[in-house]
């Protein structure tokens, strides 16, 4: 055993990791203070520093990176199959919808059409996952200012949702149930009714959360006319989903570049007035109300049939076949060892994560493992223009314009 | 709509020396770095792409340009993408800066220079972003090994 004891490295001054971008505040008896990267209420590790003048915010510097751990390099190393598990991980808040985007732009590079069934899961699945997301958004954010009966009520139908999703996929967040040219498995018997039953629990709770928070003096002077930004600002800066829309632009991927089978579907899509705190409150609220809207048209719209393709360059074959024939066995084996045989090209994929626009931008070569793998998340480019919503509020304000923003670490470092 | 604004770009965007394909249905511009600054300003203020979306590159350690430095842009009048694309040398990584136009390059670009070392000329702040100071290399070109580690607080033994 080498290296310096215990002690001794306490009495070392580690290097800092990070360069502040200022030293000292526009005034000389600024004070700069620094918050997190481990402060249980920034949901996420990051870093913010802060010139204060009092208590109010003149300038800050924020820093991302904590959770960095190498996801693109190491989705370079893995076949287009076996790094479904890592896309997983990028919002795991809403896993799903981040293995529906990847899987789609492969799809789009092998030219694959996914069968309808498929397709009406995959958008049922989205929405449900867009969801859980507000849930954990909307409830962590009322919980860091001090509403905890509406945390304690939303977090309860989320966790209807993580245990429905798990009868499902068998994982409660990180699933690794999207498939190029399919999903794992279908529907188990039962699931679409207790679905029914979930959805009208949560009429119930957000009905509740509602009377409880839309009205409540504390509430709006915690939120309105804090955090605000325009729209020409929030395009400037990159803001996309829902950030963009409580400033009034109807932007959303689903209505202006439908995917999946989001042009057969009747919704709206909700927008705020002045894009403050409040109004991206509202925003996602009533943006988890369409979502419903859109479950219940698509249990009525699912069709019967397979939901993988058949397609032997990325569909495993049935277990039974490779049991007894050769073939199949040897399309097994080299589905599983070298991965689907993806043409050369490239391909940029988006869908309308929770966040905003979540973006796979893959290269091929020709092969079974990607050239180049890189992921547009939103929370990352939002972290890019966060300041803009903290700058010249109160240092209190850091915490609900952070919860509203809803930085998700996983996809912000990838 | 979209097609007609595809055709014009096709037809009045790409500078001399650039060329333009469509790539599931998507419009790739290929420009010499010199041209990139501008012809992102008449992306802009023509063709109304004003929302910056990513920047990345491409490492091709066995060609010369080695790197490809890529772009892309929506539309939110006419809901579109536009990728575009530029070739710099391993030798000196230089392309312009978008901070001018676009406030969200800043980060994008602090990051695209973290992992591959392009340098934005004109981007007033390419501190670490999702690396930290001091760390050596640049981890998503292909000549970095993925297994390589640069510890900041020594390992335990």
């Amino acid at each position: 055993m080498t290296g310096p004891t215990v002690d001794a490295r306490l009495k070392t001054t580690l290097p800092n990791p990070v360069r502040p971008a200022f030293e000292r505040g526009e005034r000389d008896d600024a004070v700069i203070v620094n918050i997190g990267p481990s402060h249980p209420a920034t949901h996420g590790t990051i870093q913010v520093i802060a010139a204060l003048d009092g208590e109010k915010v003149q300038r800050v510097d924020v820093h991302c990176g904590y959770l960095h751990r190498g996801f693109e390099k190491e989705c370079e190393d893995h076949t287009w199959h076996n790094l479904i598990p890592y896309v997983d991980r990028l919002n795991y808040c809403s896993g799903l919808i981040n293995d529906f985007a990847y899987c789609e732009a492969v799809e789009t590079l092998m030219d694959v059409e996914i069968t309808p069934r498929c397709r009406y899961l995959r958008t049922l699945l989205s929405e449900y996952s867009r969801i859980a997301d507000h849930l954990t958004c909307v409830a962590a954010s009322l919980m860091e200012l001090g509403a905890m009966t509406a945390f304690l009520y939303l977090v309860m139908i989320r966790d209807y949702i993580y245990e429905h999703l798990a009868d499902l996929t068998g994982a409660r967040v990180t699933y690794t149930y999207g498939r190029i040219g399919g999903l794992a498995r279908d529907l188990p018997a039962g699931w679409l009714k207790r679905l029914g039953e979930i959805l009208d629990q949560y009429e119930v709770f957000v009905g509740r959360i509602h009377g409880l928070m839309d009205r409540n003096r504390i509430f709006i002077d915690r939120t309105r006319n804090v955090g605000v930004i325009s729209t020409a600002d929030a395009i400037n800066w990159g803001f996309t989903g829902p950030i963009l829309r409580s400033t009034g632009a109807a932007i959303d991927l689903r209505k202006d570049a439908p995917y999946l089978a989001y042009s057969e579907l009747d919704f709206d899509v909700p927008v705020g007035i002045k894009g403050d705190n409040y109004d991206r409150y509202y925003v996602r609220m009533r943006e988890m109300d369409e979502s419903v809207y859109m479950i219940r048209q698509l249990i009525d719209l699912l069709p019967g049939g397979p939901i993988n393709v058949d397609d032997r360059r990325c569909t495993l074959p049935e277990k039974r076949l490779v049991y007894t024939e050769i073939e199949s066995l040897i399309n097994h084996f080299k589905l599983i060892m070298d991965g689907p045989d993806v043409p050369a090209g490239e391909v940029y994929g988006a869908h309308e994560a929770p966040n905003g626009e979540l973006g796979f931008y893959l290269v091929s070569t020709g092969g079974g493992t990607p050239y180049k793998f890189h992921v547009r998340s939103p929370s990352f480019v939002h972290m890019g223009g966060v300041q803009r919503l903290l700058e010249g509020y109160q240092l209190a304000d850091i915490i609900p314009t952070f919860g509203s923003v809803n930085m998700i670490g996983g996809e912000c470092d990838r | 709509m979209a097609a007609a604004i595809l055709d014009l770009m096709q037809q009045q965007l790409v500078p001399a020396g650039g060329e333009a394909s469509l790539s599931h249905r998507m419009l790739v511009v290929v420009v010499l770095p010199a041209d990139l600054l501008g012809t992102v300003r008449r992306l802009k203020s023509e063709f109304g792409f004003d929302l910056f979306l990513d920047v990345t590159a491409i490492d091709w350690p066995a060609r010369t340009p080695r790197f490809d430095v890529v772009y892309h842009f929506y539309s939110t009048t006419h809901k579109i993408r536009v990728r575009l694309k530029t070739r710099v040398p391993e030798a000196e990584p230089l392309v312009d800066s978008l901070v001018s136009l676009y406030g969200s390059a800043n980060f994008m670009e602090r990051e695209c220079h973290d992992m591959y070392g392009v340098v934005f000329r004109g981007n007033p702040d390419l501190r670490p972003i999702l690396l930290y100071e001091g760390f050596v290399g640049h981890p998503l070109r292909k000549d970095y090994p993925k297994q390589q580690e640069q510890p900041l607080v020594p390992y335990r033994t």
